[in-house]
Formats: structure tokens, C-alpha cells, sequence
């Protein structure tokens, strides 16, 4: 590996080593990857036999219905991203490394995003087939989930920094991270919807995609600092 | 110049300052707000659309308009506060807060209940601007909240300041949703090319209001910053000096 070279690895494998790392650890148990999805399926079990099976209220709804349900799941994994970091000391390693700290934080965002955001998109279609969803909306909504999905993985990083040395659970972290949820959520869920009813849902599309872009400069910075301040 | 920058931002400069600016904010911010009170109830003209039930506007407008100024005070404190270690922009920050969540809490109130008659709704899932202002709502519990469980100060200012400024992203949302989706909510009216679409004897009341909510919000939050900074500075000689003195902290 690199870290085993004399020289200083390179920023990049940085990045790399401490996304494996993290995905590897994911790996090794593999329950803490499964029970959002099971969380993500079970919820958007529970509506419809909350408001009935009727189909066409069923598609009316599937598009609001995944996506908070996604957002709800995505919500549920933030929590331990750097906890049990923080607890054996990985953390304090992370933070008087000599790379840069944002990079790290976005390699860890980003193995996060692989671990809980992409099995969502993934298994997204399955669920809105029983929401009598069509093909081609699936396609839709796999786009903005798979957008969205990084767009929350990283707002996300920003509030489980900031809460990460609190014993306050997943309730104050819920409370920072979805008003500033709220617009991906808009964004995504609306654009599915305009797809469902033959409207021109680009724009959308590009919103989120920018939204996306904007997050992955951003973010990583605003959760260094925050680490930081935490870890103080 | 940095002289007297340094002075103004050193919290018992501040404590004493305070005192002395909270009446000249107060008296003509109450002397404003009872002559928009009245004017806008009495002297302006009913409005040729929404009758009497616009009158409204004269607490709804301003306290929407304070909902954003007091996030404003909480995010450049906070800002100033993190960039340049300055306690009392923290001390700022933290005052301005519970007043922004206030105002927020009447713009919301006042909306509602200007809805009903105009909309024939109390809320109205469909308008940007409404919903964008219960999420403000929602980012100044969060900020709160976060506050309030970090036990050390320091730490609390610093961690509360990033929510802050990560938050502006949203608060630039609420401003530029209007124009994003189109709404039930009625245009601008006041700040628009070819001037205020409004009449003096409405606008007049208005802008006295405006004036009036700010300056009162000035005092609130000066007064709000002494609470603060006596608090913070609790452990120190002036704050004591402060409390032991004849005038027992006046």
C-alpha cells in the first residue's frame, strides 16, 4: 500500500485508502448496510396499507412516497459515520494527518454514499413496480434517487460531524438535516411526479445535478470544519 | 478606526453601551409602530381587492422581513465569530436566534390568517414562499436545539455558527423560490421596478411598521446581548465589580 512508501501518499490515495477502508468495514458487517434498505422497503410497505391498495392512488403517490421514504433511510445510516470513529480514536488520527482533512471527510462521504445511497437506488425499482410505476418513470427515478442519494450523503456529513462527540441520537441530527433536505426532497420527488404525468421534468434534472455538484464542493469543507470544532 | 473597532466589540464596552442605545431604539421604534398601527387601521384606504382584510399586512410584511434579517445577524455573527474569534459576535448570534424564531412563528401566524379570507385556506402546501418560511422555522429550532445541547460555550458558538452558514444556502432558496415556481402568493409589491405598486396612504403605514418592528427587534436584541454577555462573562472581574457596585448592575 501506499502508506507503507516513504514518501508522503499522494491526495487522491488518500481518498481511495479511507473509502476502502470504510467499505471494507461495511463488509464486515454487513447488517449495518442491510437495515435501511430493509427500513427503506418496509417503509414504503407501510403506506400503501395505511391509505389502500387502489391503484391509481398508489401511482399518484409512489413518487413522494420512495423518496421520503429514501430520505428517512439515508437519515437512519448518517448517524454512525464517524462514530465508532470518534469512539476508537480513527478520528483524531484523521484530524492531525497530514492530508487534507475535506479530502478525507469526502472519502468517507463517499464510501458512505455506496454503502446506504447507491443499494437504495438500486433496489428502488422493485419497490415502484408495486406502485404500478411505469418503465420508463423508473428510469426517472433511479436518475434523481441516484442524484439525490449524494446530495443527502453529503448534507448528511455536515450534521453528523456536527453531532458527533453528542449523546443525543439520531432525533438532533433528523432536526438539523431535513430542513436542509427539504429542497433535494422538493426537487426529486417533484421531477418523478412530472415525469409520471408526460411533463418536461429536465429541469429537475438539472437542478439536482447541480445541487449534486454544488454539495460535493461545498460539503466536505463545512464537515471538516465541523470536525474540528467537535474534536477540539 | 481599530481603536474604537477593538472597544465596541469588547462585551463589558458593550454591557454598558447596551443601556444607553436600548431607549434610543426603543422609544421611536413604539412611536413608529403606534403611528403605522393607526394609520394602517384608520387613515390608509380600503383596498379595492381584499377589503379590510389586507390591513394585515402592516404586522405580516415586516415581521416576514425580520424572520430574515435576525437569520442575517445569526450567520454573519456567527461567521465573524469563527473567522475572527470575536466572543461577542457569538454572543450576537445566540441573542438573535430566539427573536428570528419568533418572527418566523408571527409571519407564519399572520400568514395563515391572511390566507383564510384571501385564499379561503389557512395553508397552502402549493405556495414556495409559505413553505419556505416553516423551513426557516424548522433551521432556527435546529440551530436551538444544537445550541442547547453542547454544554461547553465555546464549542456550541462554533458548531452552531457552521449550521448557521451551511443554513444561508437554504435562506438564499427561500428568497429565490419565489421566482422558481410559480405561486398563489401574490408578487412584490414593495421593492420592484418603477417603484412600490401601492398607494402613500397604504405604503406610508407600512414603511413606518417596517421601521418601527426593526428598530424595536434593535433593542429587543441589544438587551437580549447584555443577558448574553453577563452570562458568558459571569467569571470575571468587571461582571463582578458590575454586580457588587452601588447601582447593583444598572
Amino acid at each position: 500500500m501506499a502508506s507503507n512508501s516513504p514518501q508522503q501518499p499522494g491526495i487522491l490515495a488518500g481518498l481511495i485508502a479511507i473509502a476502502r477502508r470504510d467499505i471494507l468495514l461495511a463488509w464486515k458487517r454487513p447488517g449495518d448496510v442491510l437495515n435501511p434498505l430493509f427500513f427503506f422497503a418496509m417503509v414504503c410497505t407501510l403506506f400503501p396499507l395505511a391509505v389502500g391498495p387502489s391503484a391509481e392512488q398508489l401511482v399518484f403517490s409512489g413518487p413522494g412516497v420512495l423518496w421520503v421514504a429514501a430520505l428517512l433511510a439515508t437519515l437512519l445510516s448518517l448517524n454512525s459515520l464517524f462514530m465508532s470513529d470518534h469512539e476508537d480514536g480513527s478520528l483524531d488520527q484523521m484530524l492531525v494527518s497530514p492530508q487534507p482533512l475535506p479530502v478525507l471527510v469526502l472519502g468517507k462521504t463517499l464510501a458512505h454514499w455506496l454503502i446506504s445511497g447507491f443499494p437504495l437506488v438500486l433496489i428502488s425499482p422493485l419497490l415502484a413496480i408495486t406502485y404500478h410505476m411505469p418503465t420508463d418513470v423508473i428510469g426517472v427515478l433511479m436518475l434523481t434517487l441516484l442524484l439525490g442519494t449524494i446530495c443527502l450523503s453529503l448534507l448528511g456529513s455536515i450534521g453528523a460531524a456536527l453531532t458527533v462527540g453528542l449523546h443525543t441520537g439520531t432525533a438532533l441530527l433528523s432536526l438539523l438535516i431535513l430542513p436542509l433536505a427539504m429542497p433535494v426532497l422538493l426537487l426529486g420527488a417533484n421531477t418523478v411526479s412530472l415525469a409520471a404525468g408526460n411533463d418536461v421534468y429536465a429541469t429537475g434534472i438539472w437542478a439536482l445535478g447541480a445541487y449534486a455538484i454544488a454539495a460535493l464542493s461545498l460539503a466536505p469543507y463545512a464537515t471538516a470544519a465541523a470536525l474540528r470544532i467537535s474534536n477540539e | 478606526m481599530w481603536k474604537f473597532f477593538h472597544k465596541l466589540t469588547s462585551p463589558p464596552h458593550f454591557y454598558r453601551l447596551g443601556a444607553t442605545l436600548i431607549p434610543w431604539l426603543a422609544i421611536p421604534g413604539l412611536v413608529l409602530i403606534a403611528y403605522g398601527t393607526y394609520a394602517g387601521l384608520f387613515l390608509a384606504s380600503v383596498d379595492y381587492q381584499q377589503g379590510d382584510a389586507f390591513r394585515i399586512i402592516y404586522v405580516h410584511v415586516p415581521a416576514a422581513y425580520l424572520s430574515m434579517l435576525a437569520y442575517a445577524f445569526m450567520a454573519f455573527g456567527g461567521g465573524i465569530g469563527l473567522i475572527w474569534r470575536m466572543k461577542l459576535a457569538h454572543a450576537v448570534a445566540a441573542a438573535a436566534a430566539p427573536l428570528g424564531a419568533a418572527f418566523t412563528f408571527l409571519a407564519l401566524v399572520t400568514g395563515a390568517i391572511w390566507g383564510r379570507p384571501m385564499w379561503g385556506t389557512w395553508w397552502e402546501w402549493g405556495d414556495p414562499r409559505l413553505t419556505s418560511e416553516l423551513i426557516l422555522l424548522f433551521l432556527y429550532f435546529g440551530y436551538m436545539a444544537l445550541r442547547s445541547s453542547i454544554d461547553d460555550t465555546a464549542k456550541a458558538d462554533k458548531a452552531s455558527a457552521v449550521l448557521a452558514l451551511v443554513g444561508v444556502v437554504n435562506v438564499v432558496i427561500v428568497h429565490y423560490s419565489v421566482e422558481w415556481w410559480s405561486s398563489l402568493h401574490q408578487g412584490q409589491t414593495l421593492f420592484k421596478e418603477g417603484g412600490p405598486a401601492m398607494d402613500a396612504d397604504m405604503l406610508y403605514p407600512l414603511l413606518a411598521m417596517i421601521l418601527g418592528f426593526t428598530l424595536i427587534f434593535g433593542a429587543l436584541l441589544s438587551r437580549r446581548i447584555r443577558t448574553e454577555v453577563l452570562y458568558r462573562e459571569r467569571r470575571t472581574r468587571w461582571v463582578r465589580e458590575l454586580v457588587l457596585s452601588p447601582e447593583g448592575g444598572k
